[in-house]
């Protein structure tokens, strides 16, 4: 199971990560390897075995449709790298 | 005073002996000389502590209890949110990060009347099994500088073996309270999935992951369990389920309970001296009137592999939050949004966090998804119908933590597959949701080693108790670096 470079340019891509070009053979040379381990795997025949969903076969819990927290979008913007007007700040998204 | 452990602490602040002061003044005193070598703590909050204990003397004097853990130190791994407290996980990515609230974990704790020292070292966002991926620079083992204490929670455990804190809070995705507890010499327990809250936890493998106790004794993980332990209805995996008195159990005897040794654990690769200690617990344990059986959980080998998946696949969904918008780290001058979030999150992450996105991304992306993700999640099914069929039969499971004691630093950086067969043991509780302690039960070469103890769902109280009957007939978790 060897990744090469466009894999990881094209995993990378999809993660939105840059990776260097200088970096990226040492990237395909790691991810072959766990991808390698992962292949033992197929050791096993598990086409009538159920993927498993929960350790303990919890369900999600619902909660009742009420309102529960506060607003505290000051204090989450104080942290934030860049903010005008209670708006995070991006460059823009349109010309 | 350094050296009691948390439970001693608590008889002295009751009878007087000393305050809550004098004890977290020398421990910080201590911290502050050690940490320089150990590299154990990210922050200590020096200030809040002493204005915390002084509060808790004030109260204790006006005949006042704030809960079990009355002005006892602790530490967090930096992975719980503290409100006001940077909380980094490790990473580049959050070396700035003050969160606006508290974790669960950390909330009742300290409702517990429990005094935080400061937030200890971890590989980023908990990936590692040596503490050489942090942002903040390797921690060392204190049996010996030279080596790891094991990871992620390695600052935590060399923390309470360096005896900086009685106790610490740590995670477990893989091992990450069990192996570095392993490597440092004290004792860790990983509880069943769903025990104590992951809300404020900085997520990694949210099926995987679990908040749990390190400390000397099982009775000090005891004490600090009892407290962290208990549903929580802001995370959605907590389970609903009443509280055990996990100190109430200690003292039960051991005698007619029933261990199980899967022969996988003891086959090629284990260290000999390893087994040989083993052995000699199994006949301290047998002399305390358990019993020993052979056997089988026969998908173990299949245990790394697929973990290597659901933990990748899980990691790269949840570090997808991380996108130089709402907080964390930002790079300069972004061209373009792309570029924002590329350029944030190639300089935010390091090597292994983003070898584990990689990895995640590739087994999650179309044409991929059923012959990685799915595949290991069937996988996972196998191991834990492995688990259900040996508790039909018996009380627990008994193996090694670790293949190896504690390795050198730098002796395993390069190969990350070599790394990971580090957490051989430990991985399969994990994937199967179980509860799994680890205890000291002797030393190779004046390095710890741990044995471990995995139990079936909810079986923490019984974990526990035989490991703290083990520990009265030891005196492994007593011996304190030289």
């Amino acid at each position: 199971m060897a990744v090469d470079n466009k894999v990881v340019e094209q995993v990378a891509h999809l993660a939105r990560v840059q990776i260097s070009a200088e970096s990226v053979p040492d990237y395909a040379s790691d991810m072959s390897g766990v991808l390698e381990l992962a292949a033992q795997m197929d050791q096993v025949d598990t086409s009538s075995v159920e993927p498993m969903a929960h350790p303990t076969h919890a369900v999600q819990r619902l909660r009742d449709d009420v309102v529960d927290e506060v607003n505290q979008r000051d204090a989450f913007q104080a942290i934030a790298p860049s903010v005008e007007n209670g708006y995070y700040l991006v460059p823009p998204v349109i010309e | 005073m350094h050296k009691l452990t948390l439970a001693a602490m608590q008889r002295s602040l009751e009878s007087g002996e000393f305050s809550s002061v004098e004890l977290c003044q020398h421990l910080i005193e201590r911290t502050k000389q050690h940490n320089e070598t150990l590299n154990a703590f990210v922050s200590i909050t020096e200030e809040q502590a002493l204005s915390e204990a002084k509060a808790a003397d004030e109260k204790r004097a006006a005949g006042d209890t704030l809960g079990s853990l009355h002005g006892l130190p602790i530490a967090h791994k930096d992975i719980f949110c503290t409100d006001g407290v940077r909380t980094s996980c490790g990473s580049k990515m959050l070396e700035n990060f003050v969160p606006p609230y508290n974790a669960t974990v950390v909330e009742k704790l300290k409702s517990a009347g429990a005094i935080s020292l400061g937030k200890t070292n971890m590989d980023e966002f908990a990936m590692g099994s040596s503490n050489e991926n942090s942002f903040f620079g390797v921690v060392r083992n204190p049996w010996d500088t030279e080596r790891v204490p094991g990871g992620s929670s390695g600052g935590s455990a060399a923390a309470v073996a360096g005896r900086l804190v009685p106790a610490c809070t740590g995670t477990d995705t893989g091992g990450s309270i069990r192996q570095p507890a392993a490597f440092c010499g004290i004792t860790g327990i990983k509880p069943t999935y769903g025990r104590v809250s992951r809300y404020g936890m900085i997520a990694f493998a949210s099926s995987l992951d679990q908040g749990g106790p390190l400390a000397a004794t099982a009775e000090d993980c005891a004490l600090l369990l009892n407290e962290m332990a208990g549903f929580d209805p802001r995370d959605s995996t907590s389970i609903d389920r009443a509280n055990d008195d996990y100190m109430a159990t200690l003292h039960q005897p051991v005698k007619g309970m029933k261990i199980g040794l899967p022969k996988q654990y003891f086959e090629a690769g284990l260290d000999d001296s390893i087994a040989a200690l083993l052995q000699q617990a199994i006949k301290e344990l047998e002399k305390l009137g358990a019993e020993f059986v052979d056997i089988e959980l026969k998908n173990q080998h299949l245990a790394v592999p697929a973990y290597y998946i659901v933990a990748p696949a899980e990691c790269s969904s949840n570090l997808a939050r991380f996108d130089g918008v709402r907080y964390g780290h930002r790079c300069e001058d972004p061209k373009d949004l792309e570029d924002l979030y590329k350029r944030s999150r190639a300089e935010g992450f390091g090597r292994e966090v983003k070898r584990r996105i990689l990895v995640g991304t590739y087994a999650l992306s179309a044409g991929y998804y059923d012959a990685f993700y799915v595949k290991a999640q069937k996988i996972r099914s196998l191991i834990s119908q492995d688990f259900s069929q040996a508790f039909a039969d018996v009380d627990f499971i008994l193996g090694p933590t670790t293949p190896s004691p504690a390795f050198k630093i730098g002796e395993k950086t390069s190969d990350p597959v070599a790394m990971y067969l580090n957490d051989i043991y430990t991985i399969p509780a994990n994937l199967a949701g179980l509860p799994g302690i680890s205890v000291p039960c002797g030393d190779v070469g004046g390095l710890p080693v741990g044995l471990q103890l995995v139990g079936n769902y909810f079986d923490e109280a019984r974990l526990l108790n035989v490991a703290h009957q083990y520990q009265t007939v030891t005196d492994w978790h007593t011996r304190i670096p030289g």
